[in-house]
């Protein structure tokens, strides 16, 4: 099992296994990497999951001779529903309320969590069934469900081990992405039964027999449920249409069977038509899963009597969102489908794992988008832009063409140099983090000694006089070179005097 | 045909022996060369790491050192890659900034002048063999910044191909980042190190007795770990392979 600090659930101390926990005071990301990178299942786990995904990712892109137009669309499409959100959205509203259902708008978790608490109280149920929602997690709705003596519980069968599990997500897609089947099986036979029916006994860890389990285990809470909540994939202005995609048909259950469905979507979810979708319904399921097309697809529109439920509620949460649109570089990261392409290539998230980057948005999305939900102040926040080598592969991965190594480096820019940003939409100036000042001191120094070719020269020489005593280990931040590679070994020369006593002359 | 040489900061103090390669190599291919001594650093560690504002002297340095040049060659695919993506943002954001359009200038004349080695030989000189010759077994690893930034392709391969005696054997996961990443080695090193560590492993699996690479930044990290190990895969810039001839082998 992974332990990772700072989760909130802990077998045993909550009454509902509901455990997206809060990542506030988690270290920063070198930190957290760290117990990843030497926990040789966790790394082995991953590896062999991403890898596989991402080769398949490969095969089922490279089938579409029209991809890069595709994705050209897709980013287009965005780009353009962002700059007219507040219109698309008021769209949005009189579409969805036109159909029969209610808008609510809110502008951070805390309402969101109270509008969706509230809702579900005027029920009278204390029991809610979920269908796969990163905007929930991102709010924290189960602990605040859980404080208002709700329980939910998540139907998706990995989210299922997740909570089962007390744990955290690890990944968009395939959040429980970290554990391998026999710590699943452990895990279904120690706490199914403690939330409803237990896990067949015996159990293999065959997946066939694990999906069987979780089946009959949700299927009890599908029946008996009367309020869901949900994420949404997008949402259409033009009709009020609302998206899900999934791939094991749990979700849909969760969007027909209650009586109340309340949708949690953060408003970057809107496209402008119908029409739109006709690319994503082609982009986002060969990105995430590699299929050519998604398994599970429902759509809705309002409410309908005598079908589905007969009460619907859409919460559009911004929580930093309009803040984010507000910054020039990191608006595009609200173009992201979620599809997950870039964690699944990414080689830093391939090492350090899910847990470490301290969000439900991991991998290299999460280093661009937490930074910018939630600012830069807490130590996890102001590490996540430098938890990349900037290598690009997250750029070309993604279907609607998030230049993620750009953001990240302006972002970097905001930590260490600080910078102007918007903060619950006032613009204010971002102040040069304190951590960095040695750091900064540094910078400047080299820097002064580069803009001065003779210096430099002088310094060189002097490098070269004193290569003989080199040592092979260095203190302070060299450390973290040393401990683990040899440094290179100095010349006798530099290259600018080997010129000049070659050549005499520059130019 | 005449072409300034850039050697980058880290090639100068550290690597110097990759400069006299390439200026052998032009020499040996009848360019002539120019090292304008006013260069220094192209500032990529700087930008990269957050302090866009310590970067802009040096971009303003690295163009003035090559005003006039019409060729700027560079062994490094990540400082090219630095000036030709990266210089043009640099100065579009000190004009929005309300600081002049000077340095979106200096960033626009010089960008397109510059030139990775591998692009010189391949796309201005024409040339795939350059009549290098080094019989060993050599596997080959495409730094991100030549293979996604610049988008260099098989160019380098083509090369080391084409030299005589060279065996070239496939490195298993090739395109994937070694974990070096500027002060991303220093900053994340347990990660850095892991990455690194998985690269040099493949790398010795090929059961080359060299890996070669285009940037010494990567190489700098890759034979760190390998001396560390003390594993015998001994790292060589491509630059000093398309050099070494049968009348003047790799000293
Ligand atoms: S950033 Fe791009 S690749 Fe990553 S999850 Fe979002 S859409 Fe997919």
């Amino acid at each position: 099992m992974t332990g990772f600090r700072g989760a909130t659930g802990a077998p045993g101390t909550t009454g509902t296994p509901g455990t997206t926990g809060t990542h506030l005071g988690m270290p920063a990301f070198p930190e957290a990497a760290r117990e990843a990178v030497r926990d040789g299942v966790l790394r082995a786990n991953l590896r062999h999951a991403t890898h596989t995904i991402r080769d398949k990712r490969a095969r089922a892109v490279a089938e579409l001779a029209d991809w890069d137009r595709l994705r050209a669309a897709g980013k287009a499409v965005k780009d353009h529903t962002l700059r007219h959100l507040d219109r698309y959205l008021l769209q949005l509203e009189a579409a969805v309320t036109a159909a029969g259902g209610t808008v609510h708008w809110a502008v951070d978790a805390d309402e969101a969590n109270r509008i969706v608490t509230e809702l579900v109280r005027a029920t009278g149920e204390r029991e809610v069934v979920k269908v796969k929602s990163m905007a929930t997690q991102e709010i924290g709705l189960n602990e605040a469900l859980e404080a208002a003596g709700i329980t939910a519980y998540e139907t998706d069968l990995a989210e299922l081990i997740v909570q089962l599990g007390h744990d955290r997500p690890s990944h968009i897609l395939v959040p429980a992405i970290h554990r391998n089947r026999s710590e699943i099986r452990d895990l279904f036979r120690a706490e199914m039964g403690r939330w409803g029916r237990p896990a067949p006994d015996p159990l293999g860890d065959d997946p066939r027999e694990l999906a069987e389990a979780a089946r009959l285990h949700l299927r009890e809470k599908f029946l008996r449920a009367k309020v869901a909540v949900s994420g949404a994939n997008f949402m259409v202005a033009e009709t009020g249409t609302i998206v899900v995609l999934e791939s094991e048909g749990n979700g849909r259950m969760c969007l027909t069977l209650p009586e109340t469905l309340i949708s949690v979507v953060g408003i970057e979810k809107v496209v402008p038509t119908f029409r739109d979708l006709e690319i994503f319904l082609q982009t986002l399921p060969r990105s995430s899963t590699a299929e050519r097309m998604n398994p599970y697809t429902t759509m809705w529109t309002g409410t309908t009597d005598g079908d589905g439920p007969s009460a619907f509620h859409l919460v559009l949460l911004d929580n930093g969102r309009t803040d984010t649109l507000a910054d020039e570089t990191g608006r595009q990261a609200l173009r992201c489908i979620r599809c997950s392409a870039c964690l699944n290539v990414c080689p830093v998230y391939e090492r350090a794992g899910g847990h470490a980057y301290g969000s439900v948005y991991p991998g290299p999305i999460g280093a661009v988008l937490s930074p910018q939900l939630r600012g830069t102040a807490s130590e996890i926040d102001a590490s996540l832009p430098y938890a990349s080598t900037l290598c690009g592969a997250c750029y070309d991965v993604c279907p609607v063409a998030i230049d993620i190594p750009d953001i990240l480096v302006h972002l970097r820019e905001r930590v260490a140099q600080g910078g102007p940003a918007t903060r619950d939409g006032i613009r204010v100036r971002i102040r040069p983090a304190r951590r960095h000042t040695a750091e900064r001191a540094a910078v400047r120094a080299s820097r002064l000694l580069l803009d001065r070719p003779g210096a430099l020269r002088a310094g060189e020489r002097l490098l070269a006089r004193a290569r003989r005593l080199a040592p092979r280990r260095l203190p302070g931040p060299g450390r973290a070179w040393t401990d683990t590679r040899e440094l290179p070994l100095l010349p006798a020369e530099s290259f600018r005097d080997w010129w000049t006593r070659e050549r005499g002359t520059s130019q | 045909m005449r072409a300034a040489l850039f050697v980058t900061c880290v090639n100068d103090a550290l690597y110097p022996r990759t400069g006299i390669a390439v200026v052998r190599l032009l020499e040996r291919l009848g360019v002539a060369v120019d090292f304008p001594a006013a260069q220094s650093c192209c500032g990529q560690p700087q930008y990269n790491t957050g302090y866009r504002y310590e970067a802009e002297p040096l971009v303003r340095r690295t163009a003035a050192a090559f005003a006039g040049h019409p060729y700027v060659v560079t062994p490094s695919g990540s400082c090219a890659a630095m000036i030709r993506a990266h210089y043009p943002r640099i100065g579009l954001k000190a004009e929005r900034e309300g600081r002049g359009a000077e340095l979106a200038d200096a960033a626009r004349s010089l960008a397109p002048r510059v030139y990775e080695l591998t692009e010189f030989l391949v796309d201005v000189l024409g040339v795939t063999d350059v009549g290098a010759y080094f019989p060993h077994t050599v596997t080959y690893h495409p730094s991100c910044h030549g293979l996604r930034g610049l988008g260099l392709g098989d160019r380098p391969r083509r090369l080391l191909a084409a030299v005589k005696g060279l065996d070239l054997v496939d490195l298993p996961g090739a395109q994937e980042c070694c974990g070096f990443g500027g002060t991303f080695a220093v900053k994340n090193p347990d990660v850095s190190t892991a990455m690194g560590t998985d690269k040099t492993a493949a790398a010795t699996g090929t059961g080359a007795e060299v890996l070669c690479a285009s940037d010494n930044s990567c190489l700098s990290h890759l034979d760190g770990l390998l001396r560390r190990s003390g594993a015998p895969l001994r790292t060589l810039h491509l630059a000093e392979i398309l050099a070494a001839t049968e009348e003047e082998p790799l000293p």
